[in-house]
């Protein structure tokens, strides 16, 4: 790949990083709309200038995919926007997704050679750009499709995992057919996350196109109820199923309390929202309790958590809190949703423990009573382990609490699978490299194997998945 | 979409539906429901399969929000944008000897294919169908098709025995026909009465919980209901429970959660007869959704 930038290193490194253009924080506390709002193609080519184009590619590496990155934004430089689309495609079948929700902080960015002594070069942010350039043109490059095997395949889940693996075994010649439980494709794209951080259409969008590509879709199976595993393979003839049914099965946090209305999973939270688009009734059917004047608080401090808490802001929470037992430090939430979230006006109380809920005659959520937590030795995360100081307990006025403190494994494959072998917190147990299960034809990926994690890594998953199914239909040898 | 291949009503705002999901319709076990969504803008509801044939699923539907209502306005021909399914654990089949099975309301639909099924597995199965008045009764006479004995209790007397379906139930405690076990499906303060009569016998009582829920599929966890202390998921760890476990307090307050808006939204369909955002299918197939 040619080498398409006209500065010297040195000048490219004086080059600050772009920041993302936002909507103002007033303005989106009262909407659902995006809130980053996208590089203009300006600002895409200055970012772009400032990649330092090395020879060890650490971008490349850091990706769980293997998004060419450096050859990518080489194509950004020569304003070849499509182009670029179309590399990151080849690697990568949702990159207006990921442009969105990665961490890349972790991931690309995380090793930018540029961030040694700087900012490292916004390589989402331009990820995004090429895939919006693209889907606005209209011109999407879809890779090509290999002759056809006459293999079928089923996917269970509509997730990230699932699409991704979907993508890569169509071009590859093979028939393949994604079971989703729910009404809307997406899994988790479409029912977690919200709105604001990665608009519907732009899902819809990108399903649409894994359609053109050749996937078949089927809405409203639930594998384990509809039709099971065995009757995949058996009678309705695939001859691989990979299981990417998500993590979804919440975790609550077992103290007194927790059925008093008001208090929701983050994951129902979520749903009514993004997928019932509760915030939008009485046009749509599905309510969700007014969270106008009240005062809400979410458990947790992940992604969810923090999505959670910022769709409460636009749902007109009086105040809105993130409630975690550790410090800001150790919260695995991405660097930006904290940013945002505090922007919009969120309250962050650290250090603190919900230890029973308390609510009035109606069985309606009136209180958290809480302990003060400190951080001692460090647990097995590596994190410091929080202990609650003795006397410290209070109550915290709320009336909508929301538990984000994590998934389970859903039981609903597994259980009507008995030959498919899972751990103790009802994980499918499944080989890290090539995704293969206790059962002959069955592979499992994403969340349902590691537990909650990212899109990315799920979308990883998919891709090994599919390499290794491929490898399957191609040898027959388990 | 899921066309509706028959639709009548068997009582004032209740209304038989049959409809094609052939794959729901081959696993359908007794005790299991689907979740429904009407149209397009529609929530999800959960409503136990009442009855299943090679092809069609039948569900009996009681008008009392705005989604149920809405179905009600529906005819053969018609179809509703999604249905998923089966769902929920089958009900527990066993030989017991007398079974009773307490069908309140439209619950008795939710009863029916279990009192089908234990009468399948050899046991003396005994009806108690209780109504608010002789007009909603519905069912009476497929189950005296199978049933050893049918009793009906209506709140006004119109029909059957004046009174409610525990008179009966304790009546039949009382007696040489002492039951082994207990079906009560129905609303709460039924099912709660119906536990109470058969705690002190000791009485195997199982209920049919009807939950809010939204996904059906154990992602949500907004059915969770408490059972011996525990929280259970109705969706994947129920519908159905030990009636002496359950916490009927707690079921009952969470299901009115959502009263202010449920009230609001059948206000505005009571204003706003039901011509918006009908289904899909009314665009895809121009005819195919008949107006109400």
């Amino acid at each position: 790949m040619t080498n398409n930038n006209p500065l010297p290193p040195k000048e490219r490194m004086k080059i600050p990083r772009q920041r993302m253009p936002e909507q103002p924080s007033a303005e989106r506390r009262a909407n659902f709309a995006e809130v980053n709002l996208g590089l203009s193609t300006a600002l895409a080519h200055q970012e772009a200038l400032r990649c330092l184009h090395c020879k060890s590619h650490h971008c490349f590496t850091g990706c769980p995919v293997g998004v060419k990155v450096k050859d990518f934004i080489e194509l950004v430089l020569a304003g070849d926007f499509l182009g670029a689309a179309a590399k990151i495609r080849e690697d990568n079948v949702l990159p207006a997704v990921t442009g969105r929700v990665c961490p890349q902080e972790e991931q690309c960015e995380g090793c930018c050679v540029l961030g040694k002594n700087g900012e490292p070069l916004a390589i989402g942010y331009l990820e995004r750009f090429v895939a919006d350039y693209e889907r606005q043109s209209g011109q999407v490059g879809l890779p090509p499709r290999a002759p056809m095997t006459g293999k079928r395949v089923a996917v269970i889940g509509s997730g990230p995992a699932g699409l991704s693996t979907a993508g890569d075994l169509v071009q590859r010649g093979h028939e393949v057919t994604v079971f989703e439980a729910l009404h809307e494709l997406g899994g988790v794209l479409i029912y977690g996350i919200p709105e604001f951080r990665l608009p519907k259409d732009i899902v819809r969008q990108e399903v649409e196109n894994l359609t053109r590509m050749g996937v078949e879709f089927r809405t409203n199976v639930v594998v384990g109820r509809t039709v099971t595993v065995d009757e995949l393979l058996g009678e309705r003839g695939y001859h691989a199923v990979f299981i990417a049914t998500g993590a979804g099965l919440p975790v609550f946090l077992n103290i007194p309390g927790e059925h008093l209305c008001g208090v929701y999973s983050a994951n129902e939270f979520l749903t009514r929202v993004n997928l019932m688009k509760a915030n939008q009734f009485p046009a749509y059917d599905q309510p969700i309790y007014d969270c106008r004047d009240k005062n809400v608080a979410v458990i947790g401090g992940g992604n969810t958590a923090l999505d959670a808490v910022r769709t409460a802001v636009r749902l007109g929470a009086k105040t809105a809190s993130i409630v975690y037992r550790r410090s800001e430090v150790e919260m695995p939430a991405r660097v930006e949703e904290v940013k945002h979230a505090r922007e919009e006006g969120v309250q962050f109380v650290m250090l603190t423990n919900p230890i029973e809920f308390l609510g009035d005659d109606r069985a309606w959520l009136t209180g958290m009573k809480c302990q003060q937590m400190e951080l001692g030795a460090p647990d097995k995360s590596g994190r410091r382990r929080p202990v609650p100081r003795a006397g410290s307990d209070f109550v915290m006025p709320v009336q909508v609490a929301v538990v984000a403190i994590g998934n389970q494994g859903n039981p609903l494959v597994q259980s009507a699978t008995p030959d498919l072998r899972t751990n103790p917190l009802g994980y499918i147990e499944a080989d890290p490299d090539c995704l293969k299960t206790s059962k002959r034809g069955v592979f499992a990926g994403g969340d349902i194997v590691t537990g909650g994690a990212t899109v990315i890594l799920a979308m990883g998953a998919g891709r090994r998945a599919a390499q290794a199914i491929h490898d399957y239909l191609s040898h027959g040898t388990w | 979409m899921y066309r509706i291949i028959e639709a009548r009503f068997l009582a004032p705002e209740v209304k038989l539906f049959r409809l094609e999901a052939p794959d729901i319709a081959r696993k359908q076990q007794a005790g299991q429901f689907v979740i429904v969504r009407v149209h397009d803008h529609g929530e999800r509801i959960p409503l136990t399969i009442a009855a299943s044939d090679e092809s069609t699923v039948t569900l009996i539907v009681q008008g009392i929000g705005k989604t149920t209502r809405l179905l009600n306005t529906l005819a053969a021909g018609d179809a509703v944008c999604d249905l998923v399914g089966p769902l929920g654990k089958a009900s527990e089949i066993h030989y017991y000897g007398t079974a009773v099975v307490i069908g309140g309301g439209v619950g008795t639909a939710i009863a029916y294919p279990t009192a089908k099924a234990l009468k399948f597995a050899g046991n003396r199965v005994i009806a108690i169908l209780g109504a608010r008045t002789r007009d909603l009764l519905i069912l009476e006479a497929e189950l005296r098709e199978f049933c050893d004995e049918v009793c009906v209790t209506t709140d006004d007397g119109s029909y059957g025995v004046k009174g409610l379906v525990t008179d009966q139930l304790q009546a039949l405690i009382d007696s040489p026909n002492r039951p082994d076990f207990v079906l009560a499906i129905g609303p709460i303060p039924m099912m709660r009465a119906v536990a109470e009569v058969t705690r002190a016998p000791a009485i195997k009582t199982v209920v049919s919980l009807n939950p809010i829920m939204v996904d059906g599929t154990g992602m949500c966890g907004g059915c969770r209901v408490v059972v011996d202390g525990r929280s259970q998921f109705a969706c994947v760890d129920g519908p159905e429970f030990d009636a002496h476990q359950v916490d009927f307090k707690i079921l009952s307050a969470r299901n009115a959660m959502y009263r202010a808006a449920e009230q609001q939204a059948l206000a505005d369909l009571n204003q706003h007869p039901p011509e918006l955002h009908r289904c899909r299918l009314a665009d895809a197939q121009p005819g195919a959704v008949t107006p109400p």
